[in-house]
């Protein structure tokens, strides 16, 4: 193989190589040159300056952080302000021996365990001569304290800042949220570099869902100091840009008022402004003060609040999931007419109890053992007549029962702009061979009809829903914040409500009937809600419900007063108002309340008096609590 | 040149003559002074920035006991058999990248490691140098220079690994396999006119690289390396404290373990990307100047074993391989002198950290491999 031409071609080959290797020589001894020149540049020409820089150590690079922005209701009264506080930083590179100024420290001002223990991990994410915090919120006697000792303390620093403050406290807590100390999973989270001078982070509600904007972005001060570290005189400042104030929907007084009916029972309650989706007032009773979590809350107060057999941590709002019992009755006595399987007079015999033609055996009660007797479409909502809403079920099927019910937002998230949110659950065929493996059973479709069996919503979605048929299908996306305002220009920004796909509307006069109907809950003599019409600021429409906690046995009755507290019914109520033009829609569940009628239906009444008198004074001032 | 009459040690067998210890294990005496060298220098440079502990010292000589290992292993396979193993070694990386992107871990925001549960394994450094091997055996198939089509060939090699570990993202990675495998078909005889033309074509494609094959963050890099006062607590932070540190060294230099921006905790990232930094502090221009030298010594013995390569594959490899470590050393120094935007490449054999060392020290095995394996021509 070693012939003449493979010879010449070796020869040849060589000889290329050899050139373009001289060639990439030339070129990287080029770029070799370059760097030399640029270390002389550094080492050589700027050397004094770099040596200044470095040796001296003079000039230090100090985070400023922006001020969080302020959270209002739709009135203007302040739900989160900042309020100033004093904190006592350390840098550890100015410490000599930390232990024993830690000891000593201990002896000035109170630190606990907690603190200490903090202050071991933040301290090795700090930049060297950053101040890590140890104490937050120190009380005026201990900044007395600090400043007479301080000489004893080279390295240990009081700061002055801002510390978040919820002036309404409990009945906000859930909405608002609040804010806590950064951990250290959120650190992985969060831009190192924006959050330099900042302790506080958002935790829950609004706070956390708004995080970006209401935090702004950090500024720093070039500063000068001495040997010791202390800053001499500031070089020059780029100051932060504070957080957006974020303007809630919410009214604070609706919120009260829903808080006061509750009266110290757990519940939600939700009002919704049917015409844009605007959260009037969203209660989880019982709420919790949010002002604990600021600084740290203490391991007592902590499983003190998680233990609470009321949960006052759980948001029943967005999280909590409860069969909508009788509530779905007038959804479904429009899908009835709707899809044209029962016409508004079309009449069912109740006689107390419902077969399925297939199974003579199992008898589905009424919550009237006497029965309705004959019922019409009016009847079965205005009395919650069962036997109807099985029949009609059955007369649906599964399938359309879950297609009118999608329409309405059931069993799907209603994407509102806080975190945490739980979807409930629209059961289907397919769903239950998908999460059960197992088939549908015609059972299950009949007390679908009447909201049990799997059907689960959360108060907010049965609000939501309330709100898209009270509006005759136009339906729009639950939000807590209307608008963001740069507290320096004092420009506001709207968010603009976001429509949903409407409802199709098959005949005006359905929807007349059914929301009729409603109105008849309230407004007629024979109403389940009757009592909440006397003295209305004006004509309410609305359903009641009771979803049961405790299944009864065929043979059994359930007896009130014999069943554990725990396992009473839920009292339910949906509701709008004014009848003929709605402003408000509200849904109201009372956990273990019993009925509908008379323990949740108060409730929205209550909610109902305070959107009527915010109506007659819409714009109080606002109020001075605003520190920035 | 003639092959014969070397006075270098370790060179090529011949029957009768008794061969020494290096020799006999295929190794390249020269070779091997430059690398323990330059190996012990860094050593010395990482008791410093390691703060005078010895554990940081100790774990990287376990690190560079396994990858001398690596490469006395790699200097007895011939490179006949690299020839054969290059199409199945490119083909497996490959396959391997595109593993990484489906079910890769993320570490640092990058997914760059496959988990295959006793092991945790970046099949982009095993591309270092599969994908000049692949690129070296394209082109030695047939003549060179080579032809347009075979030179698309090549390009298309080495593209589309670059591309997925670019995808990862690994920037740093995929300059250099990317600039391995041009080395190749550069030093295999690519003509000018392409060469020129594809210096053209590399302006719009930056552009389009920047619009939609960056991400956020390394954009965020390269805009900092343009001005890095604008971000000081942040981005720019690395950039000015790894200038200050080299020029507060001045000529000669604080001194070993005086460096004070690295003591001071200054200086970020001081044993792994930047130590050249400290290098810089520590030991002044003197310092850096000499070693520059090391490396360009390393360089010039691997370009030497190029020169006297027997056959196209083994000279095109040798070849890359050394001028590959060469771009290792810009990229790293002129990153942390503020000469180019901070790409994760390491001062190689200098840096703490022990995939790229293996890398490297397997390279190092398979010149030492192209060298030893010569047989005498008859010339």
């Amino acid at each position: 193989m070693m012939n003449r031409v493979a010879l010449n071609d070796h020869l040849r080959e060589i000889r290329l190589f050899r050139g373009r290797v001289i060639v990439a020589v030339g070129f990287f001894a080029l770029l070799i040159v370059a760097l030399i020149a640029r270390l002389y540049w550094l080492q050589v020409a700027q050397h004094t300056h770099f040596r200044t820089l470095s040796e001296d150590n003079r000039v230090k690079i100090y985070p400023v952080p922006p001020t969080r922005g302020l959270i209002f209701d739709r009135n203007g009264t302040v739900l989160a302000g900042n309020l100033p506080s004093y904190a006592l930083e350390i840098t550890r590179e100015q410490v000599d021996d930390l232990d024993a100024t830690l000891a000593a420290l201990a002896e000035v001002v109170a630190i606990s365990d907690a603190d200490l223990r903090r202050f071991q991990r933040l301290r090795w994410r700090k930049r060297a001569f950053e101040g890590t915090p140890l104490r937050l919120r120190l009380s005026e006697e201990e900044v007395a304290r600090m400043a007479v000792n301080r000489h004893r303390f080279p390295g240990v620093e009081i700061t002055a800042g801002l510390t978040r403050h919820y002036p309404q406290g409990g009945p906000v807590a859930h909405v608002v949220g609040y804010v806590g100390r950064i951990n250290e999973r959120e650190l992985e989270r969060i831009d190192e570099a924006n959050y330099a001078g900042t302790n506080y982070i958002g935790k829950i509600g609004v706070e956390l869902t708004y995080e970006d904007v209401l935090h702004g972005s950090v500024g720093y001060r070039r500063a000068e100091v001495n040997a010791l570290g202390r800053v001499v005189r500031d070089l020059d400042v780029t100051p932060p840009s504070p957080g957006l104030n974020l303007y809630l929907t919410l009214d604070h007084r609706l919120q009260h008022a829903a808080e006061l009916a509750l009266d110290g029972r757990t519940g939600a309650v939700v009002a919704i402004d049917p015409n844009n989706g605007e959260v009037l007032a969203m209660v989880s009773n019982p709420g919790f003060d949010p002002n604990l979590f600021v600084n740290g809350i203490s391991g007592k107060a902590y499983s003190e609040l998680r233990d609470d057999p009321d949960r006052p941590l759980f948001n029943r709002v967005l999280r909590g999931q409860y069969p909508p019992g009788s509530t779905v009755k007038p959804f479904y006595a429009l899908a009835g007419m709707e899809y044209g399987a029962v016409s508004a007079d079309h009449r069912v015999f109740c006689p107390g109890y419902y077969t399925l033609p297939t199974d003579k055996e199992h008898r589905y009660r009424d919550w009237k053992k006497t029965g309705h007797g004959w019922t019409d479409m009016n009847k079965s909502v205005v009395q919650s007549c069962d036997v109807y809403y099985y029949e009609l079920a059955v007369k649906l099927g599964i399938d359309r029962l879950k297609e009118f019910m999608d329409r309405f937002g059931f069993g799907r998230l209603t994407e509102v702009d806080i975190d945490g949110e739980l979807g409930g659950l629209m059961p289907s065929q397919e769903w239950k061979r998908r999460a059960k493996g197992q088939a549908w059973y015609p059972g299950e479709t009949v007390i679908t009809g009447i909201g049990q069996g799997f059907t689960l919503v959360t108060p907010l979605q049965l609000a939501a829903a309330t709100a898209t048929l009270a509006n005759r299908g136009i339906g729009w996306k639950p939000h807590v914040v209307s608008a963001e305002e740069n507290p320096i220009t004092g420009e506001v920004v709207v968010i603009d409500p976001q429509g949903l796909p409407p409802v199709p509307r098959v005949a005006e006069r359905n929807w007349d009937l059914a929301l009729k109907a409603m109105h008849d809950v309230v407004n007629t003599p024979s109403g389940t809600a009757r009592r909440i019409s006397e003295g209305a600021p004006f004509k309410i429409a609305g359903k009641t419900g009771t979803a049961q906690v405790f299944t009864v046995g065929q043979e059994e009755e359930y007896k009130e007063d014999e069943v554990h507290h725990k396992l009473r019914d839920h009292a339910l109520f949906m509701a709008y108002a004014p009848f003929d033009d709605p402003q408000i829609a509200v849904a109201v569940v009372v956990e273990n309340g019993g009925h509908g009628g008379s323990a949740a239906a108060p409730v929205a009444r209550a909610v109902f008096d305070a959107f009527a008198a915010s109506q007659v004074a819409p714009q109080p001032v606002k109020t001075g609590d605003t520190a920035q | 040149m003639k092959s014969l009459g070397i006075p270098l040690s370790g060179v090529a067998s011949s029957p009768g003559q008794r061969r020494g210890l290096l020799a006999r294990l295929h190794l390249d005496g020269p070779l091997l002074l430059g690398l323990f060298v330059l190996g012990g220098l860094g050593m010395a440079v990482l008791f410093s920035a390691g703060g005078g502990h010895v554990e940081l010292v100790v774990r990287q000589l376990v690190r560079i006991g396994l990858a001398v290992t690596v490469m006395v292993l790699l200097a007895q396979i011939p490179p006949r058999r690299l020839y054969e193993w290059a199409p199945w070694l490119f083909v497996a990386g490959t396959g391997l990248l595109v593993a990484v992107l489906a079910f890769g871990d993320i570490g640092k925001g990058a997914q760059r490691w496959l988990d295959l549960g006793f092991v945790r394994f970046q099949p982009s450094e095993a591309m270092k140098l599969a994908v000049p091997m692949m690129v070296a055996r394209h082109l030695a198939r047939k003549p060179l220079p080579p032809g347009f089509w075979r030179l698309l060939g090549g390009i298309l090699i080495l593209v589309v690994p670059t591309l997925l570990i670019a995808k990862q993202p690994d920037l740093g990675t995929s300059i250099l396999i990317a600039s391995s495998g041009f080395f190749v078909l550069f030093l295999g005889g690519m003509s000018w006119r392409l060469l020129g033309g594809a210096t053209v074509l590399a302006v719009p494609g930056l552009w389009v690289l920047w619009e939609y094959g960056m991400k956020e963050y390394q954009r965020q890099r390269v805009l900092t390396f343009l001005n890095p006062q604008e971000d000081p607590l942040g981005s720019g932070y690395h950039i000015i404290q790894s200038t200050i540190a080299i020029g507060s060294g001045g000529v000669y230099g604080k001194g070993w373990l005086n460096g004070t921006q690295a003591h001071l905790d200054f200086l970020p990232e001081r044993s792994t990307d930047f130590i050249f930094a400290v290098f810089g502090e520590e030991f002044g221009l003197i310092g850096a100047l000499i070693l520059l030298l090391l490396y360009v010594l390393i360089v010039g013995r691997g370009l030497y074993i190029a020169a006297l390569a027997q056959d196209s594959f083994s000279r095109l490899l040798a070849g890359s391989i050394s001028l590959t470590f060469l771009v290792y050393l810009l990229v790293n120094t002129g990153m942390v002198s503020g000469l180019l935007p901070v790409v994760g490449v390491p001062l190689p054999l200098v840096s703490y950290g022990g995939t790229s060392l293996v890398t490297l020290m397997a390279g190092f095995g398979i010149l030492m491999s192209i060298h030893t394996h010569r047989r005498l021509l008859p010339t």
